[in-house]
């Protein structure tokens, strides 16, 4: 079956997009499906050092859309999983050096060899979200549970209805139950109920996603990574199994909840 | 502590996560649509015009809101009339 193509993006910068990328199209290829990532923010690529590929990079998007390279020269296996592969942006050139049009033969191009392309959108909503999103089948938006990434996620959601691209699915990324719990943290169902639509991905803060982009190892590979999970969790609900959401109140680790039965209230 | 306090005097004051629902839900009203509420103003006064050209209204007790939901928008009049005794003007 061809691949199914799936964008990834969120109106504002630093909700985690990239980390969703590269983490999704990890635990996709862990499961022995052909994936690749292709990073659609031109100028301001980041999808290769998270993924720790940085140091592989020969040619770009804009070398394969200008045809100074084939498609395959442009496509680089990553070091751990032999079906995960990363079509990098270029770094020096802008988002107008590709078209919407360009992004669509590009995936269809692509399409017979993969099961996953999992494009890595800009933030904003000018040209380079509009490359990302031209050649997908299926967008997830990703939003961070405060108001002004919720607002910025609901204009998508609104753009991506006009482009009759949806329904798009919703990723809740960075979420602390601690905060929820106190009353100073929109919840899930918050969050929700201000955007109306469906829910893909429910996603704990996590130190470890700091420590994996430091180290270019996507968390989904760390089996302790509370966020590795949620990421693994989200690729097998793509792939339509049905997986209840986190408990993201279990996220207490042992010591912590010995040192509240310890200290009530504390 | 402030909690214990809060109820001792039976004031609660919103927690800050629903202080951002309610200004989340407001500010995406005027998002979605793109009508200000300078324009709603502007909407009012003219239906309030057209109407009473006709039948005696309230004005009042004139509302036009704008309510979602499940992402559809639609303006809401709620233009109450006066029942008075006597006769229409014709």
């Amino acid at each position: 079956m061809p691949a199914t193509v799936v964008t990834i993006t969120s109106g504002k910068g630093g909700v985690g997009k990239t980390t969703a990328t590269a983490n999704i199209g990890v635990a996709l290829a862990a499961g022995g499906q052909r994936v690749v990532c292709l990073d659609a923010d031109i100028g301001l690529r980041n999808l290769d050092v998270v993924m720790g590929l940085e140091n592989r990079i020969v040619y770009d998007l804009v070398d394969v859309v200008e045809g100074r390279c084939r498609l395959k020269q442009a496509l680089i296996k990553d070091k751990r999983l032999p079906d995960l592969h990363l079509i990098p942006a270029a770094q020096t050139r802008d988002k107008s050096a590709v078209s919407p049009t360009d992004m669509v033969r590009l995936a269809d191009e692509l399409r017979p060899d993969f099961d996953w392309i999992i494009i890595d959108s800009p933030a904003g909503i000018e040209r380079g979200f509009r490359n990302a999103i031209a050649p997908a089948d299926r967008v997830l938006i990703i939003t961070n549970p405060e108001v002004s990434a919720v607002r910025d996620a609901d204009r998508i959601i609104g753009l991506i209805e006009a482009e009759e691209k949806g329904p798009a699915e919703l990723i809740l990324n960075r979420v602390r139950a601690d905060m929820v719990k106190r009353g100073d943290m929109l919840g899930t169902a918050d969050v929700l109920e201000v955007l109306a639509i469906e829910l893909i991905g429910l996603v704990p803060e996590d130190e470890n996603i700091v420590v994996a982009s430091n180290r270019g190892a996507p968390a989904a590979l760390d089996g302790n990574s509370r966020a590795g999970q949620a990421f693994r969790n989200i690729a097998r609900r793509l792939n339509g199994e049905d997986v209840p959401f986190m408990n993201l109140d279990e996220s207490k680790g042992f010591f912590e909840r010995l040192a509240r039965l310890v200290r009530p209230g504390g | 502590m402030s909690s214990f306090f809060s109820r001792l005097t039976g004031r609660r004051d919103a927690s800050s996560a629903e202080t951002a629902k309610e200004r989340l839900k407001l500010v995406l009203i005027h998002d979605r649509t793109d009508i200000s509420p300078a324009v709603i103003e502007v909407l009012k006064d003219e239906i309030i015009a057209v109407i009473s050209r006709h039948v005696d209204i309230d004005r009042d007790l004139v509302e036009i809101n704008l309510t979602q939901n499940n992402r559809e928008s639609r303006l809401v009049a709620d233009i109450p009339l006066i029942n008075s005794p006597k006769k229409r003007r014709g």
